[in-house]
């Protein structure tokens, strides 16, 4: 573990899992949604659900739904700063099938209207994993830059995102694919060692069958 | 790399001709990449938290629960009375690891040192010697690279999660990493430091990790208490020449072991312990009815 892992982070109390943690799955899921969220229904799981309350779980969630990173210290406030800006949320349980025991289902429409279901698990020292995006199986935790691909399951999208990536000198780090059915909906998850351009996402977006593209920088 | 043991580190500083905090502060940074400005403003940066986690106490805040505030204004009017057996700078170090640990439950900024629910135990025992001028920046930022370097050994022969090794791995590491890091203050030698270390884990060894309702409520903000002032009396002993005779590498092993061998009922699960209890079970129903009966929005 690195030094600064030992001593460290900064962050607002009282949990690194059920604060820092949730925060970094709000924050990661509004940046997935690729806009200012206007409604979120966030349903807790497991020990997010039964001690989240006491955790500020609820409030870190949506204080990372506003932007806020785990040292904010507005986070105790997130409930009314979220009236304030007009995100309207819901907080309620869910019950899932062998999930981790600190799982958030955030169901969001951006002010665009643009919705996104995210599932995110806190997994230990304000660390996360990304569980699921529209029901769609991935396994990411947001600290590489990320590239999110949305794309029809037909063959040539990953040669297409792979050369589009070497051609701007980004290295891949990890790939994983996902896919609902053979010839439907996909997911593609890269995780790579450089800060991923932005033009990127308008070279892909304009090739048919791809559905949606995001990007995670640090 | 960082050092996978304390025998390794304290080699290193000898072969070296450096002091401990050096040859921490260096192995990082081959590890990290940052230089050398880069870790010591950001050490910096962790020191200047600390002091204000503490500066920012408001006796008046309570966490979400209810059930922590208040107690290190207490403490601290109780200290300033005389009317409790600590004075001087053991009644400070108990008022500070309060302080820091109530700040946390109640959602302020805290340093994760090593974790959140531990975070008061380094701070306690460094704020007042920095307040009453006994030591400056420059000598505690030394001595919180000589913490966390013995805070890497513990992550990497053992773990630093209550839920899987217990307090003894939150609150029990960050008290001897504590330990190390007042030695080094007092001018002591690595081998002092190190004994300093052993023996504060081995006084904590077995503690369970037991949060009523599951919140970094109650028993940890008081546990920083003891880390805090057993890092004190395990510093004092190894500046007086007293040695552990356990090696500091073996006692994380132990410490390593221990944390295995505990029931899962007491590694962060809320069940067995002080959470188990007649009366913990009831702020567990307190605190959850609570949460049902909350309307958002």
């Amino acid at each position: 573990m690195r030094l600064f892992d030992v001593l460290g982070p900064v962050m607002t109390g009282p949990s690194s899992s059920h604060t820092a943690g949730a925060v970094r799955i709000g924050s990661t899921a509004r940046r997935l949604l690729g806009e200012q969220p206007a409604q979120a229904e966030i349903l807790l799981y497991g020990s997010f659900a039964a001690t989240g309350r006491g955790h500020g779980t609820d409030r870190a969630l949506v204080a990372g739904l506003l932007g806020m990173q785990p040292d904010d210290d507005r986070i105790p406030n997130s409930f009314a700063l979220a009236k304030a800006s007009g995100l309207h949320y819901k907080i309620g349980s869910i019950n899932l099938r062998s999930a981790h025991p600190n799982t958030a289902v955030l169901r969001l429409v951006g002010v665009s209207g643009r919705k996104l279901e995210v599932i995110g698990a806190s997994i230990g020292g304000g660390r996360i994993n990304i569980c699921q995006i529209d029901g769609i199986t991935t396994n990411f935790g947001g600290d590489h830059n990320t590239l999110i691909v949305h794309n029809q399951d037909t063959p040539g999208h990953v040669a297409a995102v792979s050369e589009c990536l070497s051609a701007h000198g980004v290295n891949i780090a990890t790939m994983q694919l996902y896919r609902s059915t053979a010839g439907g909906y996909a997911v593609m998850v890269l995780e790579c060692d450089e800060p991923i351009p932005e033009e990127i996402a308008g070279e892909l977006r304009s090739q048919p069958g791809i559905v949606k593209v995001t990007i995670l920088n640090l | 790399m960082s050092f996978s043991s304390i025998r390794e580190m304290l080699q290193a500083s000898q072969t070296a001709r450096q002091p401990l905090y050096e040859v921490i502060l260096e192995s990082d940074l081959a590890e990290s990449g940052l230089t050398r400005a880069e870790s010591e403003a950001e050490m910096h940066r962790l020191w200047s938290v600390m002091r204000a986690t503490s500066d920012g106490y408001c006796g008046a805040d309570r966490s979400m629960s209810g059930f922590v505030g208040g107690d290190a204004a207490k403490v601290e009017q109780a200290a300033a009375q005389g009317t409790l057996y600590a004075s001087g700078y053991f009644a400070s170090v108990m008022a500070e690891a309060l302080k820091t640990a109530e700040c946390n439950a109640c959602m302020k900024r805290i340093v994760a040192a090593p974790t959140a629910g531990s975070c008061g135990v380094l701070p306690a025992v460094l704020l007042p010697l920095w307040r009453t001028g006994a030591a400056d920046e420059e000598v505690i930022c030394r001595a919180l690279y000589v913490a966390a370097g013995f805070g890497q050994v513990v992550a990497s022969r053992a773990t630093l999660a209550g839920a899987e090794g217990g307090c003894q791995a939150e609150v029990g590491a960050a008290s001897a990493m504590a330990a190390a890091a007042l030695v080094d203050l007092k001018g002591g030698t690595a081998e002092q430091c190190a004994e300093a270390f052993a023996m504060a884990l081995t006084n904590l060894e077995g503690l369970v990790c037991d949060p009523v309702a599951g919140l970094v409520e109650i028993p940890c903000v008081k546990r920083n208490v003891i880390g805090a002032m057993n890092a004190v009396s395990a510093a004092d002993m190894a500046l007086a020449g007293v040695v552990g005779h356990i090696p500091a590498d073996e006692v994380i092993d132990a410490m390593a072991e221990v944390g295995n061998a505990m029931s899962k009922d007491l590694r962060e699960t809320g069940i067995g312990g002080l959470a188990g209890t007649p009366t913990g079970c009831k702020i567990a129903e307190i605190v959850t009815m609570s949460a049902d009966t909350e309307e958002e929005d």
